[in-house]
């Protein structure tokens, strides 16, 4: 394998006296879409936070395209090149769908108060560049259409792909998505599943926590499964599926083998 | 003043075409504004007391206009917002007066004043950059009232603001040579005092709105409202939303300090008591009746909120009088009373302010019963 995009190395983040995650230690190739499963609570929203630097953890670290991450600096990681959906959309809500777009390429821009007051020639070039490329990507995320609705009028589904939209307007080099499907039907995560492949394709490096393990399985070329925040296979998809450990932490232990027996956790597949 | 359909296009870019009703509709207000002080003084006959309240409403405006950066664009609550236009005034009394016996220019003071009050923003935005909401409001509260009481008490051991006596005997307003105390004569006609006072604050408040509206549509507004909506999906967004909060501040801070200026200029008296939190209220007020966050509402509300209570102080006692024969309430408790009705009838009636901007509004239909 080549140089890891990522290589994160025994991350733990407590919470009171919860271990959310227990030494995590994972990496991501460049290119590669990268699947991390789990049930409910076992950890994974909380790696994305410290990943990119929501939370700062408590032991461990990252390191990204080389480079140490910088824990708790969320603006550092998105220009460093890691952009990120919510699990729980998190959209402008009162601002159209192509500004939240246009938000996205601050990282990337460099106009300030001045250039805004004068309007020179290379702000105005720098905000046509920003609304064009906008543009470009909600098209690109199929709502086209949408572009001057409320980010809050838009379906579901549509607030999904926005979100995705305005990550990519960052240029990351790493994508991680926080349960994209959630509550989208068979079409929406059909159209959903060609479009992050079509991400991989322009070169992105797609991190996909999700629950609907037909999505993962079908899409990621390695995947990770946590289970009360330790790591407890990382492997391609066909292996991890018939782990066993991996079908205790979905269903449960078999009664014999549990002892105590009702030891499950009451994630769902 | 931007006009109400130019508004609707606002946020689209900046080459969309400019229908001809909108010209007639800025040459109109345009010249609205120019002939005002021949309006009030001349043709309504109301004299110099309300040339002087107009002056206020221009002053109010560019006030409400620096508070909604940080309270409408921002989304940061600020009850202090008072204290910057406070030391704006503050800069000019003292450099500006016999008080220490200097007599720096206009020009040279009014930059200065909005530069400190600046500071004085990023001295309150930087300890309260983690709290939101009420918490903001409280120590925001806080500030404006510890600048006041500094001001109230900086005359022992060393005479500074010369404590709640306040400074008296500013120099006027003079740019160019020219004093704004003495009828000036431009072009062949003389303006009085009052009205050439008028015409710069005037100039100057069309700056700030030009100010404003080029930075609500530029890469630093977007960022402020992406604070506003969602904090946590603005620094994902790779928004560094500390340096972003503190630039609202400073800011804002910067029109109150050149509105204090120019207060102290024109009254030629500031003390304390000019500061108190009721202003700051007041301003808020302006900023959330007019229609937060949308510049042309928040000029309006200014207008109104620095207008109509001095129209109701003239109109209560004769009305009382020709009504019931003498009179049943004071004006001063009547106004109040009347402002709280008002504010009450709007927050039911235009959750949004008097005149939101379209996108607010249109949300608002949407989502209603």
């Amino acid at each position: 394998m080549s140089a890891p995009l990522l290589d994160a190395r025994g991350v733990a983040k407590d919470f009171g006296g919860v271990k959310a995650l227990k030494d995590v230690s994972l990496s991501i190739a460049p290119g590669e879409i990268y699947g991390l499963i789990g049930p409910n609570g076992a950890g994974k929203t909380t790696f994305f936070n410290c990943l990119t630097g929501l939370y700062a953890p408590d032991g461990g670290g990252f390191t990204f395209a080389g480079a140490p991450l910088k824990a708790s600096a969320p603006h550092q990681a998105a220009r460093r090149g890691i952009a990120r959906t919510f699990q729980n959309i998190r959209l402008f809500a009162h601002m159209t769908a192509r500004e939240n777009v246009m938000v996205g390429r601050h990282v990337r821009t460099r106009a300030g108060v001045i250039g805004a007051i004068l309007r020179d020639p290379r702000t105005r070039a720098e905000e046509a560049a920003i609304a064009r490329r906008a543009d470009e990507l909600l098209h690109y995320v199929g709502i086209a259409d949408r572009a001057h609705d409320l980010a809050k009028h838009l379906s579901y589904g549509d607030q999904r792909r926005l979100e995705i939209a305005r990550a990519l307007a960052t240029e990351p080099r790493l994508l991680c998505l926080d349960e994209p499907a959630a509550g989208m039907n068979a079409t929406e995560r059909a159209a959903l599943r060609t479009l992050i492949a079509g991400i991989r394709a322009d070169g992105v490096t797609v991190l996909l926590i999700e629950h609907d393990v037909k999505l993962v399985m079908g899409l990621c070329d390695r995947v990770a499964v946590l289970d009360y925040g330790q790591l407890v296979v990382e492997d391609v998809p066909a292996v991890v599926q018939r782990d066993p450990r991996v079908i205790e932490a979905y269903l449960g232990a078999a009664p014999d083998e549990a002892g105590q027996g009702g030891a499950g956790e009451g994630g769902h597949a | 003043m931007a006009a109400a359909p130019a508004s609707a296009a606002g946020r689209a870019p900046v080459s969309a075409p400019i229908p001809a009703r909108v010209w007639v509709a800025y040459a109109g207000l345009a010249l609205l504004l120019a002939l005002l002080p021949w309006l009030v003084g001349g043709v309504l006959g109301l004299g110099n007391a309300w040339l002087r309240t107009l002056n206020f409403a221009v002053l109010y405006v560019m006030l409400a206009l620096g508070l909604n950066i940080v309270v409408g664009f921002a989304g940061l609550l600020d009850l202090g917002y008072i204290a910057f236009y406070a030391v704006g005034a503050y800069m000019y009394a003292l450099l500006a007066s016999p008080h220490f016996g200097l007599h720096l220019p206009a020009w040279a003071i009014l930059p200065a004043g909005a530069a400190l009050a600046g500071l004085f923003g990023v001295i309150l935005g930087a300890p309260t950059l983690r709290l939101r909401g009420d918490y903001l409001a409280i120590v925001t509260l806080g500030f404006g009232e510890i600048v006041r009481i500094f001001l109230n008490n900086l005359n022992a051991p060393v005479n500074i603001t010369n404590g709640p006596q306040g400074v008296s005997g500013i120099d006027p307003l003079a740019f160019f040579g020219v004093s704004l105390a003495k009828p000036v004569v431009v072009a062949g006609i003389t303006l009085l005092p009052l009205a050439a006072t008028y015409y710069v604050f005037l100039l100057l408040a069309l700056g700030v709105v030009f100010v404003t509206l080029r930075l609500e549509n530029s890469r630093i507004g977007r960022a402020w409202v992406a604070i506003r909506e969602d904090e946590v999906a603005a620094k994902a967004c790779g928004i560094d939303t500390r340096n972003i909060k503190l630039l609202a501040f400073a800011m804002g801070a910067s029109f109150g300090g050149v509105a204090g200026g120019l207060f102290a200029g024109f009254q030629a008296f500031v003390s304390p008591e000019s500061f108190s939190l009721m202003e700051s209220v007041m301003v808020l007020c302006m900023v959330v009746l007019g229609g937060m966050g949308h510049i042309p509402g928040v000029i309006l509300g200014a207008v109104l909120l620095s207008l109509l209570p001095e129209a109701f102080r003239y109109a209560a006692v004769p009305v009382q009088k020709y009504l019931f024969g003498h009179v049943v309430v004071d004006p001063e408790s009547l106004r109040m009373l009347l402002f709280g009705l008002a504010l009450i009838l709007v927050m039911l009636y235009r959750p949004a302010g008097l005149w939101p901007s379209p996108l607010r509004k249109r949300e608002l239909k949407r989502s209603g019963p």
